[in-house]
């Protein structure tokens, strides 16, 4: 009995241990994964989930420890032999190539390079196997670049298999779906645990874990503080586990709505390429209040954070602050007007990698008095504010002087949030401000937008995440296309019902009405 | 074989591997003297001599380092915005231009006022050069690699047109060449007897301001956030393109200098061979330098050196003085590598 046990374990991390400089990210963790099992790796933002899957990987090599698949050692720091010997990895940041087809990029690297013809007959009807066989809808034609990211999602899943992956590496796959895309993904990842895979689910949400995994792994500071069969445990104890404490969904009080701080009139912005611009949009944001923005990503949420955040300006039609309107506007005027600004994407315009800390802290604020005077930085004054962000905002990190690219997705965002909300902003633009955040960084982010609006900040919350939008919105609007749908005021609405106006319905009635 | 990248790379890693790089360097030149058919070891000793071995051959390099400074410089600080210019050589022209036009008695100063008037007339001079690609730039998106660099041709034919025609020295003999500079134009020589101008000192002191620019002013702060993450800048409300147009003026003005210090330190007219590639040079220089403005002068003399210790080997041994062309062109390879290998470390499959 324990020789078959032993034989069914496909993979085994045997105390693995990790440092980068003073942080240890991997403290011999150890885990074992067996044939036909989902494994969910469990933890805060910087608990080390990420540098764990990429040591088996061999994107990183383990100062100590060892890594087993099929029961042969896998040598360190290479992810060609982990490929070969069965395991794919899909990154929470897809790596496709947006000019290629999904046929091509699921046969890039497994085909020579240098050839006279290419046979593609064979690889297509090998893809069109695997599209069956798992229900991963995907036209093999389509350019990458035009594809939704569930659809990305199911491209990077395909070139696994496609290379013959028995163990599956999943990073944060559902940050970036919808609830239904989410319901797919799982029913795709069952078919797969059937037909003899395992997998590694890789997420901070709970109910998810629980939906879908066979056992979970807790890892804490790098430390695998609790291991348990999924069937043993609710999300009660996983929380716990996770951070060390019990934590509460925060209890939202209805604000107390006040003036409308910031009003959109009859706003029009030109498309861009496939997302569409705004399309005459209304909107007032009242003070002491959280306005949610539901709706598919890529449906003019961007045009709408782009414009309140000062990188665009109207095509037609007003942006009215305060009452009066605005004639110039850029980031800068935005900000000196209050308005906070969380972007969506934390690496790439939120912060400057390779900046330190204090440099990336003082982004939106270096050009006046404290942080510099008549054109010469002020660093003394530019560290002690983040020395003060850090300690109030839990910013986990070696110190100011650490360049921000080795700072986890959560303790970045503690950083921007630290940075936007320390001047007492009153308005609030946090685009997906929790996306591929562990639960701890997403109620702190919650109970500081939550606090920011007690306070008489209107915020404007644009979420992918019904369940994050219905929790803290006080009003819901609805996006698609560019179009607004009316305002729905708190426990008015149903999922469902946002549902309709999320797949595009009932803005035809209205506009009918209006004209 | 990959590479992946060190979180933190400890001291031995990012020092080991520039010094090897030199090494390396010296290695090749070695083989390639040998293939001359002379001693190596003679060679390299000739090309040291050249260079230091001596107090004329030190302040020959000295003098030969210091255009080098100005275009590493201006490069330095464009490259750090990400702005690439590769038109050192035509705004080093400008600043010899504009120092031939005002420093042949059409301004009746003295020495004390000429002189930085002439300077500053030739830094506004280079960063107005710049200034058109880079307007073109940030207003149509026309890449300033290929406006700067044919620029380059440009200016020269334009000066060339000036030399044959209104600025051509009538006592010249039908030469191409300007009138001399009045003497209150010529930068003194900072010791009285020795061929070193004051030329140089001002390199030293434009390396040490760009460097304070860098790190202790906004428009620093500005030029290296443009240069890092432009989205990210822009986001934040950094005025990227305003930034872009300020890096192309102080770098303009740098390069310049170099056209400058040239024409009033060492040459006293304009001709059409003033600069055998400074401009370009200034890349090389920028890059070994690892953009930082104080290694500039580091660089610059370590190229100069090259320059002249192998001009002196040549006229003794007779190895083509090619081999200093060679010489840098391996530094600059093996320098970028080395600069990979202390970031990445090789993993073998």
């Amino acid at each position: 009995m324990t020789g078959a046990e032993a034989a069914q374990v496909v993979l085994r991390l045997d105390r693995i241990t990790k440092r980068f400089g003073a942080l240890t990210a991997n403290d011999a963790v150890s885990l074992d994964l067996r044939r036909g099992e989902v494994v969910a790796l469990l933890g805060e933002n910087g608990a080390g989930k990420t540098t764990l899957m990429n040591i088996l990987f061999g994107q990183y090599t383990a100062d100590e420890g060892r890594v087993e698949v099929m029961g042969c050692d896998l040598p360190p720091g290479n992810s060609r032999a982990a490929l070969q010997a069965g395991v794919g990895m899909v990154h929470q940041h897809f790596t496709l190539v947006d000019n290629m087809t999904v046929l091509e990029n699921v046969t890039l690297g497994t085909e020579p390079l240098w050839r006279w013809r290419s046979d593609q007959s064979a690889a297509r009807a090998r893809l069109a196997g695997l599209v069956r066989d798992f229900r991963l809808t995907v036209d093999p034609e389509a350019r990458v670049g035009s594809l939704t990211v569930g659809e990305r999602q199911r491209v990077e899943i395909l070139k696994a298999l496609y290379r013959e992956a028995r163990i599956l590496i999943l990073d944060e796959p559902t940050a970036v779906l919808t609830p239904q895309e989410t319901v797919d993904l799982f029913a795709t990842l069952r078919k797969a645990v059937a037909m003899g895979l395992s997998i590694v689910f890789i997420s901070h949400k709970l109910h998810e874990v629980i939906d879908i995994s066979d056992r979970v792994v807790v890892l804490r500071h790098g430390r695998v503080v609790a291991e348990m069969a999924t069937a043993d445990t609710d999300r009660h104890v996983l929380a716990a586990a996770m951070v060390g404490s019990e934590i509460s969904a925060p209890k939202v009080a209805p604000g107390n709505p006040g003036a409308a701080l910031l009003q959109l009139n009859d706003v029009s912005t030109p498309d861009r390429g496939n997302a569409p611009g705004l399309k005459r949009v209304t909107l007032a944001l009242r003070a002491g209040q959280i306005t949610g923005l539901a709706g598919v990503s890529g449906n003019g949420q961007a045009a709408l954070a782009d414009l309140i955040g000062g990188l665009c300006v109207p095509e037609s039609g007003r942006l009215d602050l305060d009452g009066q309107v605005r004639g110039r506007w850029s980031p800068r005027l935005a900000v000196e007007y209050g308005i906070a600004r969380i972007p969506e994407d934390r690496h790439k315009t939120g912060t400057i990698a390779d900046f330190t800390l204090t440099e990336n802290a003082i982004l939106e604020s270096y050009h006046k008095p404290p942080m510099s005077r008549s054109g010469w930085m002020n660093w003394g004054q530019a560290e002690a504010e983040t020395q003060a962000i850090i300690k109030g905002y839990d910013v986990r990190c070696p110190g100011p002087d650490t360049r921000i690219r080795l700072l986890s997705g959560g303790n970045m965002q503690k950083l921007i949030l630290g940075r936007v909300l320390e001047a007492a902003p009153r308005i609030i633009l946090a685009n997906q401000p929790v996306r591929g955040l562990d639960i701890g960084a997403v109620n702190y982010v919650h109970e500081q937008l939550l606090k920011a609006r007690d306070r008489g900040a209107a915020v404007l919350l644009i979420s992918e995440d019904l369940d994050e939008i219905m929790a803290l919105s006080d009003v819901i609007h609805v996006m698609s296309e560019g179009r607004l749908s009316p305002e729905f005021a708190r426990g008015t609405m149903k999922p469902a019902d946002l549902g309709v106006w999320m797949a595009g319905h009932g803005f035809e009635q209205r506009s009918a009405n209006a004209s | 074989m990959r590479l992946e990248p060190i979180a933190n790379p400890g001291f031995a890693r990012s020092t080991l591997p520039p010094v090897l790089a030199i090494a390396a360097t010296v290695l090749v030149a070695s083989l390639l003297a040998m293939l001359a058919g002379a001693n190596p070891f003679a060679v390299l000793g000739l090309i040291l001599k050249g260079a230091a071995g001596s107090k004329f051959a030190l302040l020959e390099t000295l003098n030969r380092a210091t255009p080098l400074i100005f275009t590493g410089l201006a490069v330095a600080v464009a490259f750090r915005a990400r702005f690439w210019n590769i038109g050192a050589e035509a705004q080093l022209y400008a600043g010899a231009l504009m120092t031939i036009v005002l420093g042949t008695g059409a301004l009746p100063w003295g020495a004390a006022t000429l002189l930085p008037v002439l300077a500053l007339a030739a830094m506004l001079a280079g960063a107005l050069v710049l200034l058109v690609p880079a307007i073109l730039k940030v207003r149509f998106g026309v890449d300033e690699v290929v406006t700067t660099l044919l620029f380059n041709f440009i200016f020269l034919l334009f000066i060339s047109l000036l030399l044959e025609g209104p600025l051509k020295d009538p006592m010249g003999m039908g030469w191409p060449k300007s009138e001399r500079i009045v003497a209150e134009a010529r930068l003194p020589r900072i010791v009285e007897g020795l061929r070193l101008h004051w030329g140089f000192a001002l390199a030293l002191i434009a390396a040490g301001v760009v460097w304070v620019i860098e790190r202790r002013t906004t428009l620093g702060y500005e030029m290296r956030a443009v240069g890092l993450n432009r989205e990210a800048a822009r986001f934040a409300g950094i005025p990227v393109n305003a930034v872009l147009i300020k890096t192309a003026l102080l770098s303009g003005g740098l390069a310049a200098l170099a056209g400058f210090s040239e024409v009033a330190g060492l040459k006293g007219s304009l001709t059409l061979d003033l600069s055998p590639g400074f401009g370009y040079t200034g890349i090389i220089v920028a890059m070994l330098a690892l953009l930082n403005p104080l290694a500039v002068v580091a660089a610059a003399l370590f190229v100069a050196g090259i320059f002249v210790g192998a001009d002196s080997m040549s006229r003794a041994v007779g190895v083509p003085t090619y081999l200093a062309n060679i010489m840098l062109a391996t530094a600059l390879l093996l320098m970028v590598l080395a600069i990979l290998l202390t970031r990445f470390r090789v993993v073998r499959e």
